[in-house]
């Protein structure tokens, strides 16, 4: 086997309170495609560092007006984890968003939200007031 | 007067599990006092992910979290009154039985007659003057907790520049939440040498945003005499003195402050149950019983938890106990 | 053209409004603030001295013998709540003794009744929460405590019940001598007036200078107070002060009215007239001088802390009555400590000499009182459920700490001179003013005030001025609801 030309990147696992420290590396050769996490405990520890290493995502939250609610605002979120560096997008076509009550937990708001691919849905629920 | 197995006060996270777990161990006679207008407590503000991990396998948010336990409360008809303050709580030494006064809009003010109390009112945050900061008492100070209430809730911005002081876990998850809603937070000030909250919220919430955290670092003092303009901060040493030389001011018109939380046990104390100094809740036996016998407390108002699923676990016990003294009677 | 404009609607301001409300007059009461009892009357000790403390014969001592004299009678008019708990003057060093002995004289010559002397036993029996290492006390029962801002707001509504005008928000920026009176410029135009009544506190003596050749020249002396939490009540008992120093009459350690423990002041003169910050310094001087004397300080349950400014005459004494060189033109200036406990002296005094210039008949329908806000929790069974048909919002608690409902805070904005700021609700209902300090109840008090005021919540202010609360709506709602 010869040398592979390895990058290693350290950080903090953040998919529960715990915080382990992992260590990725990744190989230059495989495009980013091979990456070994050490420090992990958990299998979602080992994914979120797998990911983490060569293309961060974060899931969003926030809140999207509703119109004749018995609540102003709805919570919501992305389903998924979406890329980082859409986070703003993200938020730009969530502040773009009204919806009319009634408004149910899990409901999609928006489909693909910034091209992600991912969903936005409620994380609550607003009843229409007449 | 209304006599009622196990009345339980508030309908937070803590509420809702122990009378879920006071019906499952037998009792029917239940009843949730919660002050607010909907059950669910500080989790229906908590709009980020990061609860039910244990509890439910997957990571929710703080509503959904509620939602699940409302759920369950509306399935096994557990009766609640919303609106409604607990007063006080008296024991009667002879009976064994607990006065319970409240007042609510519809009844006024009221009282119930209970053979068991479980005390589930959370816990509260530190206010500005438990840190004695000195300078002007201007508008823009605002714990994380009314921050965070403002912007999920009610959908109002407290500021646009802003300054933490404290790195608990509420500051940090607000920093993210005002950045993302277009505000420019400066400076997560920390007096200790190490975040006061989870490191996953320090990563999420401040790297990923680049925003600064000092360490080792207070106010030292509030500029602004209507709104606030500003802060001076300084560096503390071990002994929490302030470094000479190293005042730094920050302009902000906004200062949240996110520096601890307090059981909130003034129902506790007043009905004369032994505190805990070191915990700021009561003193309870392995039954989750305070020194009022009846009397039990789950979740934050006994200490302050990290995870809302550790707080259903001990609810849940509490409701058991509580189920078995009133089954022992 | 008014009769009489009063500047200034802090305590003195109010008192002089309320007593010339008895006559068949036109007055006018201008202040600068969003709110009445914004000055030098909202942060003070609140203690209605006994009157030992002030130089025989002078003014401050009369004023303050004879207002200590009146104030039950005041307070049970207005209904406020006013308790003779009794003073303290406490000694620690053996070699000062004496200096009790002489505040026990001057008291007598002032005319301060029921002083006695006590030893170290009769000193700790009386208040047990003091230092074992007290040596003697000088008690005096007569003195007093009350809530500053619940008596301003009191005269203040009782006054404009009784046909007082208050223009608020409204600035003096000159005043200018005309035949037969004065007019007034003020940020909100000129008023006329055949007299002045000069209440304007830490800057009394710009506007008495403005008509006058005989200048006066006040200093503001910030005290830095401490308010400890209500676990902290028992602490004491009396108003403790220490003996005196030439500063001032030192950190005192007092129960309020609202059963906490409040520290304070420290007394440091300052330039600035609007510096009403605290210091690190002044905050640790107020802990370190009560320690000395208090057996067992909690610090740790203190609330909040404040600074105050004081208006002190040069002269230290206080500048009342007409201006020689400008007739019409009265003064109430220099009023430091025993300001708050002169007040029904200072009132009635200002106001007969007035009411001599003016000539004016007694009002045939003077109403001399006023009922306070209803504290729903401490109501009769009986009185609860009626004023819960006549509005259910008295059973929401929105103040948690303080225990105040939604229907005391709607009531105290939509009385005359109704609350209109966060800080107007504090004062008039303490809903914001216990441990908690507003965290839980301030946003929920924002929206009674947008909603009752008809205004948009961003809109709504601390205490007027540029001391708005938020910085905008998230998602735009408010702008839709317009």
């Amino acid at each position: 086997m010869g040398k592979e030309k390895m990058r290693k990147k350290e950080f903090i696992c953040i998919v529960c309170p715990n915080g382990c420290k992992l260590t990725a590396e990744v190989s230059e050769e495989s495009g980013g495609s091979s990456v070994n996490v050490t420090g992990y405990s958990c299998k979602r520890g080992k994914e979120y560092g797998q990911t983490e290493a060569v293309h961060p995502v974060r899931s969003v939250t926030s809140t999207v007006r509703v119109t004749g609610g018995d609540h102003p605002l709805v919570p919501v979120k992305t389903v998924k984890e979406v890329p980082k560096e859409k986070i703003f997008e993200c938020m730009e076509a969530i502040r773009a968003l009204s919806v009319a009550a009634p408004v149910h937990i899990g409901q999609i708001l928006i489909r693909n939200i910034a091209g992600t691919g991912i969903d936005l849905a409620a994380t609550g629920n607003v009843k229409q007031v007449q | 007067m209304k006599r009622i197995e196990a009345v339980i006060v508030g309908g937070g996270p803590a509420g809702m599990a122990a009378a879920l777990s006071a019906r499952q161990n037998g009792l029917e006679n239940i009843l949730i006092l919660e002050r607010e207008e909907e059950l669910g407590g500080i989790l229906n503000q908590c709009i980020h992910t990061g609860f039910g991990l244990h509890t439910f396998g997957e990571e929710l948010t703080g509503p959904e979290y509620a939602a699940r336990y409302v759920e369950k409360i509306e399935k096994e008809k557990i009766p609640f009154y919303t609106g409604t303050t607990v007063l006080e709580i008296q024991s009667e030494e002879q009976s064994k039985l607990k006065t319970v006064t409240a007042v609510n809009r519809i009844q006024g003010v009221f009282q119930l007659q209970a053979d068991t109390v479980i005390l589930a009112m959370g816990c509260r945050e530190r206010p500005r003057g438990a840190l004695n900061i000195p300078g002007f008492r201007p508008a823009g100070i605002y714990s994380a907790g009314t921050a965070q209430r403002l912007v999920n809730r009610e959908g109002y911005l407290p500021g646009r520049e802003i300054v933490i002081l404290g790195s608990g876990d509420i500051g940090l998850i607000m920093a993210r939440r005002m950045t993302l809603e277009g505000a420019r937070v400066k400076a997560v000030a920390e007096r200790l040498p190490h975040p006061g909250g989870l490191m996953r919220n320090v990563v999420q919430c401040l790297e990923d945003y680049d925003i600064p955290l000092k360490l080792n670092c207070t106010v030292a003092e509030i500029h602004g005499r209507e709104r606030i303009e500003g802060v001076t901060l300084v560096q503390v040493d071990g002994e929490n003195r302030p470094v000479p030389g190293t005042e730094e001011f920050i302009s902000c018109d906004t200062l949240l402050l996110s520096v601890g939380l307090i059981p909130e046990n003034e129902l506790t104390a007043a009905m004369g149950a032994a505190m805990n100094e070191k915990t700021g809740g009561p003193m309870v036996s392995e039954t989750l019983e305070t020194s009022v016998p009846g009397v039990f407390a789950c979740g934050n108002v006994l200490h302050v938890h990290e995870l809302v699923d550790h707080v259903s676990r001990e609810a849940e016990e509490a409701g058991r106990f509580a189920a078995e003294w009133v089954k022992k009677r | 053209m008014y009769d009489v404009l009063i500047i200034g609607a802090g305590v003195i301001g109010c008192a002089a409004a309320r007593e010339l409300s008895r006559y068949e007059a036109g007055i006018c009461v201008v202040e600068r603030c969003s709110d009445v009892c914004e000055g030098t009357s909202k942060a003070n000790s609140g203690i209605v001295h006994a009157g030992y403390d002030a130089p025989t014969g002078s003014m401050k001592a009369r004023m303050n013998v004879t207002g200590n004299e009146k104030m039950e009678e005041l307070c049970r008019e207005l209904d406020v709540s006013f308790q003779r708990i009794g003073s303290l003057v406490i000694c620690m060093e053996e070699e000062r003794i004496p200096e009790l002995q002489k505040l026990y004289d001057r008291g007598i010559a002032n005319g301060v009744k029921g002083l006695r002397l006590l030893n170290r036993e009769e000193t700790l029996e009386l208040e047990p929460g003091l230092s074992e290492k007290v040596r003697g006390a000088l008690y005096a029962p007569s003195a007093g405590i009350l809530c500053p801002f619940e008596l301003t707001v009191a005269l203040a509504e009782n006054a404009a019940a009784n046909g007082a005008e208050f223009r608020l928000n409204t600035e003096v920026t000159d005043i200018v001598r005309e035949h037969g009176g004065y007019i007034v410029r003020t940020n909100q135009g000129d008023l006329r007036t055949r007299m002045v009544v000069n209440a304007a506190g830490v800057y009394a003596d710009v506007f008495h200078n403005m008509v006058s050749s005989d200048k006066i020249h006040i200093t503001p002396r910030k005290g830095e107070y401490c308010l400890l939490d209500t676990e902290a009540g028992g602490l004491v008992r009396h108003t403790v002060f220490p003996l005196p120093e030439k500063k001032g009459k030192g950190i005192l350690v007092t129960p309020t009215v609202h059963g906490n423990i409040l520290l304070g002041p420290t007394a440091a003169p300052v330039e600035d007239r609007e510096g009403v910050n605290t210091t690190k310094e002044g905050l640790e001087a107020v802990l370190h001088s009560a320690e000395q004397y208090v057996k067992e300080l909690p610090v740790r349950k203190v609330i909040t802390s404040f600074a105050g400014l004081r208006a002190s005459e040069d002269g230290r004494e206080f500048v009342l009555g007409e201006v020689k060189d400008a007739p019409g033109f009265f003064d109430a200036a220099g009023i430091e400590s025993p300001g708050l406990s002169s007040v029904p002296a200072i009132g009635e005094f200002l106001a007969e000499m007035i009411q001599k210039r003016g000539g004016w008949r007694a009002k045939e329908k003077f109403e001399s009182r006023r009922k306070g806000i209803r504290r729903f929790l401490e109501l009769t069974p009986e009185e609860q459920q009626e004023l819960l048909r006549e509005n259910p919002a008295y059973g929401t608690i929105v103040c948690r700490c303080e225990k105040i409902t939604e229907g005391e805070i709607l009531e105290a904005i939509r009385r005359p001179l109704g609350a209109t700021t966060l800080d107007g609700i504090k004062r008039r209902t303490r809903a914001g003013m216990g441990r908690c300090q507003g965290g839980f109840c301030s946003p929920r008090v924002m929206e009674l005030l947008a909603s009752e005021l008809h205004r948009a919540q961003e809109t709504i202010t601390k205490c007027g001025g540029n001391s708005r609360m938020l910085a905008g709506h998230i998602r735009g709602t408010d702008s839709e609801k317009d």
